[in-house]
């Protein structure tokens, strides 16, 4: 994370991919620890993910960085175990019928990542949709949409932003 | 979304905001520049002003609510910093509050039992009430808005202490309009509009500083 906050592209893309298994197993046990199913187990960690990149200025880089991970990972496991329980309280009738109508297309996420971004506005849109879905490069997309590489980075920026707030909502 | 797309979209974004912690140190001082400007603007400072700078009880009162300011202050920090221990910032606060305490028990010890009233009472509490948490309504926002690039674990308590800094940086300057001096005034009726805007705060944070 040091090394990420200096500047290290790909130190960071290492820690956020050494970090995935690790929140799999702290959500899964969060889970497994309040009665729950592991359904929202990936969901989780990728909220978690979003919440480590965009609360990354909140831990002091000579602190450990074990606990604040955890104490994110722990906020995150308990807001969707709260989300979790209004939906069967609010929207049972509603869930049931929607899984008997359109059955999950991925496994393990159930959240339709071009649906996500579509419901990104205007630029962000763009920007998120041509960098996660088309793989393009900061500068590949500056040159498509006619931006300057700066805007595009501030697009993305806010864009990751709205995605984290989309996850935050109850049911997408 | 593929988790992997995720970590791969995520580090191509490489904006990263200043460190949380100097957020706050402008917050107080956005929130101190507000408030006293506020206060020079409307109500002025009072006339006896020069006076006053050498008696003990008029001094205090901004000894008490600059302590308190700061505190709440860093105590806000360590409430938006995820996994950070509170109890440090918890014993700030307890000191700032103990100052006070400690003032309201000389004050009952050197001034006679028939004036404790008149002196807890004095002479405009309503503007009191009034003027700290309209003067704490830029200082609040500005803590919020440092609040909102923190990750607390309760957002309740985040928006609490967001409010109880913004009203004690509104009373630091409220406190040079102010013409009542006495600990005892300042225990009752400070304290009540700094805790109005506590409570604010606590339910704006309960909305607004969901992460």
């Amino acid at each position: 994370m040091r090394a990420a906050n200096a500047g290290n592209e790909g130190a960071y893309r290492a820690l956020l991919g050494d970090l995935a298994p690790l929140l799999r197993k702290i959500a899964a046990q969060g889970f497994s620890r309040a009665g729950a199913g592991n359904a929202d187990v990936e969901d989780v960690v990728q909220e978690v993910l979003l919440a480590v990149h965009l609360k990354r200025h909140t831990w002091i880089e000579t602190e450990p960085f074990s606990p604040w991970l955890h104490a994110i990972a722990r906020n995150k496991v308990i807001d969707c175990l709260r989300r979790r329980g209004r939906r069967v309280v609010v929207e049972i009738e509603d869930v049931a019928h929607l899984l008997a109508a359109d059955p999950v297309p991925d496994a393990t996420v159930r959240r339709d990542v071009k649906r996500m971004v579509g419901s990104l506005n205007g630029r962000q849109r763009d920007v998120v949709g041509m960098i996660s879905l088309d793989g393009a490069s900061i500068e590949e997309t500056a040159g498509r949409l006619g931006m300057t590489e700066g805007a595009v980075r501030v697009a993305l920026h806010r864009g990751i932003a709205a995605l984290s707030a989309l996850y935050g909502k109850a049911q997408l | 979304m593929k988790t992997d797309a995720l970590i791969d979209l995520l580090s191509r974004d490489t904006r990263r905001g200043p460190p949380f912690g100097r957020g706050a140190v402008v917050a107080l001082a956005c929130a101190l520049i507000a408030a006293w400007a506020g206060m020079l603007l409307t109500i002025g400072v009072r006339p006896d002003a020069a006076a006053a700078l050498e008696t003990v009880r008029f001094m205090l009162k901004f000894v008490v609510t600059g302590a308190l300011a700061v505190a709440a202050t860093w105590f806000a920090v360590r409430a938006g910093r995820p996994g950070a221990r509170l109890a440090p910032a918890a014993m700030a606060l307890v000191a700032a509050a103990a100052i006070l305490v400690g003032a309201v028990v000389v004050e009952l010890a050197v001034v006679p039992a028939d004036q404790w009233a008149a002196r807890m009472i004095g002479t405009n509490a309503m503007v009191c009430l009034m003027a700290i948490p309209l003067l704490a309504i830029v200082p609040l926002g500005a803590f919020l808005m440092f609040m909102r690039r923190g990750a607390p674990a309760s957002p309740v308590l985040a928006g609490a202490v967001c409010g109880l800094a913004a009203g004690a940086a509104a009373a630091t300057a409220y406190a040079a309009h102010c013409t009542d001096d006495s600990p005892l005034f300042v225990a009752l009726w400070y304290v009540l509009a700094i805790g109005l805007v506590t409570a604010l705060g606590a339910l704006i944070g309960s909305r607004a500083l969901r992460w």
